[in-house]
């Protein structure tokens, strides 16, 4: 029974037929979307399990960190099959994102064996990795007897994977030779424009091309809409987050970095040069005539859910959010649109700060070997091909998934232009700081020092001197400078 | 008779010898204070040390270098102002206001009661929930409270999200979040008075200004001494509301010592500035309580006429 059937689906796996052809010849053959699917997992598993034992661990009993996301939605609602493929126990704790970091940080400083893996982002193991509390993966990545030959580690995008590899080393280049493989990308965002179309239209304004247009475009947005709608929400608020997204993504499209790496390896801050000040006179204007009136209390939550709602007709901020609220019960569901943006008019391409959020093995696991199964599993082919067609798990980090027909044809279809801006903007998506242990010092000096501008507490060129001359004064009381 | 034999003879037949008791007696709070001191001297022991989580390897003594560095660091002389002011300023008006609300509901009535257990729900509310409600209302766009000061000419009143006004706004509601507590302490106090001399004043015709600041002022003054102490202790350890509304913003205008402490913690993961600081904030808790305490116990010793 159904003998044709699964030989189709094997040749899909093998890669000798396309998911299109799949598809087609299953609505061929009569079958429902229901016994198609039930046969496709099917054979994925036995696929899965054809080259690579992934029952050596059975019977063994896992616990995972998450926090409340998309992601971790998408792998809970799989999870079922990875322990029938590994007969492994699964059970996890999940935390909103507003504690889940300290929660990591306590669980993980006070050496706790409770958890064995958990989501981090690539900034945090930057604290995490030289800390000893988590594991460099490379030790499994390149053991074939532990890792399933399908697990396809090239297939990861290059600029997402590396950065998630560091050496340890102050400055040192993300994924350089001797770097550690600290976490797995699992997904990531990319940082461009969403926007109100109709909004524009209403206002007359085209889709800005560069940070000046965007600056023009916001102001115009704001005077002419009505109702309240400011024109371009940022974050604001006194946190790391602030620059990391818009901010640091405008920021490097200009040529500008966060430090300088000496040939001695000493690092010293680099945003006080006159590039560096030209382009933040710019963003602070824009956010003084443009931005929401509690910009400084603004993190992602509310940037996002003023472009859902209507209370702001763009955001330059991480893509996911133009997505999401682009769908469900948001007022403006069905009514935003997407641009890839270079700030930089002498830019030939955007250049976005990423943020990504990954899977990470805690060094006090109990079972290193049994973590690593999941870790494959969650990271793997399969599951970002069930996670990106039948969840919301956007942005996935394998090329293989954003060049499957149908995972495009559904975003194309429900999100219009999304598919274009990632491909425009993931060449040059990367995470563009420095990478070094005291990245939440600087970063939260920084988004300090922005508020100040803001508020006009203290003008541009001198507030950016004060914050250079502050974060050289960190770096060399840590030894760093 | 009989029951004072079982307490020297328990059925178990157990005995504990008359020298040893005041310490099997005291053991309980020996633990508690064992459980309370490793922490502390812990923490006592990381403020004199260069120990970042993230640099393992760097960790060593640098004995008062933390504290030293403090000395020449804007932003711990920020911190200990913002602390201290915010400290100030809240307790000053909690007792006003506390005080005033008790005056009103000193006589006992039904009304008066109902009112006094309705003005404590706000006590019952966590602070990181009253400032997330907070947050909302003074939200400058849609906020209820951003509508009524637009009704009286204050347009654009940006709340938290101005260094001008954000120490006003955390203050308001740490005020409404804890007037309550001062106001039911004075109002037990005020309850409990003696009524003679309030009786001799009154046949005597004495003002009222002058019952309230010689009689009724300086016979509340041990509960307002107490209600001030707890609070101004509290103050100055202040986290949820300021982190909920602001994290310390905008620019450095609220990063009092529990803030900064924390990010240096979490974010930092800067274990010995985070634990010099704490330790300054305890020095400070310390000599606060003790001022508080001898002015306490010399107004009782007074009050019994020994002083």
């Amino acid at each position: 029974m159904y003998e044709k059937e699964k030989d189709l689906i094997s040749a899909f796996l093998r890669g000798e037929v396309d998911r299109r052809g799949m598809l087609k010849g299953l609505g061929a053959a009569g079958l429902t979307v229901g016994t198609a699917g039930t046969l496709f997992n099917m054979m994925s598993t036995q696929a899965l399990a054809a080259d690579f034992d992934w029952k050596a661990h059975s019977g063994k009993k896992l616990k995972l960190l998450l926090n409340k996301h998309p992601y971790a939605d998408a792998m809970i609602a799989n999870l079922q099959t990875f322990k029938d493929l590994t007969g492994i126990d699964v059970t996890y704790d999940v935390f909103p994102e507003d504690v889940y970091f300290d929660k990591v940080t306590a669980a993980l400083s006070s050496g706790s064996t409770e958890y064995d893996a958990f989501m981090t982002g690539a900034y945090m193991t930057w604290t995490y990795g030289p800390a000893g509390w988590i594991t460099d993966l490379k030790e499994w990545i390149n053991d074939p007897a532990k890792t399933n030959p399908q697990y396809a580690w090239d297939d990861f995008l290059p600029g997402v994977k590396n950065s998630c590899a560091w050496n340890g080393q102050p400055g040192g280049a993300l994924g350089s030779d001797d770097a550690k493989q600290w976490c797995i990308p699992w997904g990531y965002e990319q940082n461009n424009l969403s926007f109100n179309q109709a909004m524009f239209d209403k206002a007359g304004v085209s889709v800005p091309k560069n940070l000046d247009e965007l600056s023009v475009a916001a102001a115009k947005l704001t005077k002419d809409v009505g109702g309240g709608v400011y024109g371009i929400g940022v974050r604001g608020s006194r946190s790391w987050a602030t620059i990391h997204p818009g901010f640091l993504s405008g920021y490097a499209n200009f040529g500008q970095k966060d430090l300088n790496v000496g040939a001695d390896g000493k690092l010293s801050a680099a945003m006080n040069t006159a590039d560096s000040k030209a382009f933040h006179a710019k963003w602070v204007s824009m956010i003084q005539e443009s931005g929401p009136k509690d910009w400084s209390t603004y993190t992602w939550y509310q940037v996002g859910t003023d472009l859902g709602a209507g209370a702001s007709a763009m955001i330059y901020d991480a893509d996911i959010l133009g997505y999401f609220m682009n769908g469900g019960d948001n007022k403006m569901a069905g009514k935003l649109a997407y641009a890839p943006f270079a700030a930089n008019p002498a830019a030939s391409a955007p250049t976005p700060n990423i943020w990504i959020w990954s899977l990470a093995m805690s060094n006090f696991s109990r079972d290193k070997d049994a973590t690593w199964y999941f870790l494959q599993w969650a990271t793997g082919l399969e599951h970002a091909i069930f996670g990106a067609t039948k969840m919301d798990f956007v942005n996935p980090v394998r090329a293989s998934v954003w060049k499957d027909e149908i995972f495009r044809e559904r975003l194309n279809k429900s999100y219009p232009g999304y598919v274009e801006m990632h491909d425009v903007s993931a060449p040059g998506a990367k995470i563009h700081f420095t990478a070094q242990p005291l990245f939440f010092d600087v970063t939260t000096e920084w988004a300090a020092t922005l508020q100040k501008m803001v508020a006009k507490q203290v003008p541009v060129d001198e507030g950016l001197d004060q914050l250079a001359e502050s974060i050289n004064r960190q770096l060399q009381e840590a030894g760093l400078g | 008779m009989a029951s004072t034999e079982t307490l020297r003879r328990p059925a178990s037949g157990f005995r504990i010898s008359r020298k040893m008791l005041p310490y099997v007696l005291s053991l309980p709070a020996l633990l508690v204070c064992i459980g309370i001191l490793i922490p502390f001297f812990t923490a006592v022991i990381y403020s004199f040390q260069r120990y970042r989580l993230s640099q393992p390897w760097a960790r060593q003594f640098n004995w008062g270098e933390n504290y030293l560095n403090f000395i020449t660091d804007p932003a711990f002389w920020n911190t200990l102002k913002v602390s201290l002011l915010y400290a100030g300023l809240t307790v000053t008006l909690e007792l006003l206001l506390g005080l005033g609300i008790a005056l009103l509901l000193q006589r006992r009535s039904t009304v008066n009661n109902f009112i006094s257990i309705m003005l404590l729900l706000p006590l019952m509310i966590a602070p990181a929930l009253a400032a997330l409600m907070w947050k909302l209302m003074t939200n400058p766009s849609f906020g209820i409270l951003s509508y009524l000061a637009s009704l009286i000419g204050l347009h654009d009143f940006r709340w938290a999200s101005s260094p001008d006004t954000a120490l006003l706004t955390v203050v308001l509601v740490d005020i409404w979040v804890y007037t309550p507590f001062i106001m039911i302490l004075l109002l037990a106090g005020l309850r409990s008075l003696p009524t003679q001399p309030f009786e001799a004043a009154a046949l005597d015709g004495v003002p009222r200004s002058f019952v309230f600041f010689r009689i009724t002022l300086p016979m509340l003054t041990p509960y307002i001494l107490t209600a001030t102490l707890f609070r101004l202790l509290d103050s100055i350890q202040q986290f949820d509301i300021i982190y909920a509304m602001t994290q310390g913003g905008p620019g450095n205008t609220l990063t009092v010592f529990q803030v900064e402490a924390y990010l240096n913690f979490f974010q930092s993961t800067n274990v010995g500035r985070s634990a010099a600081l704490l330790i300054i904030l305890w020095a400070i808790t310390y000599t606060l309580s003790n001022v508080f305490i001898k002015n306490w116990l010399r107004l009782r010793e007074r009050a019994r006429g020994e002083a």
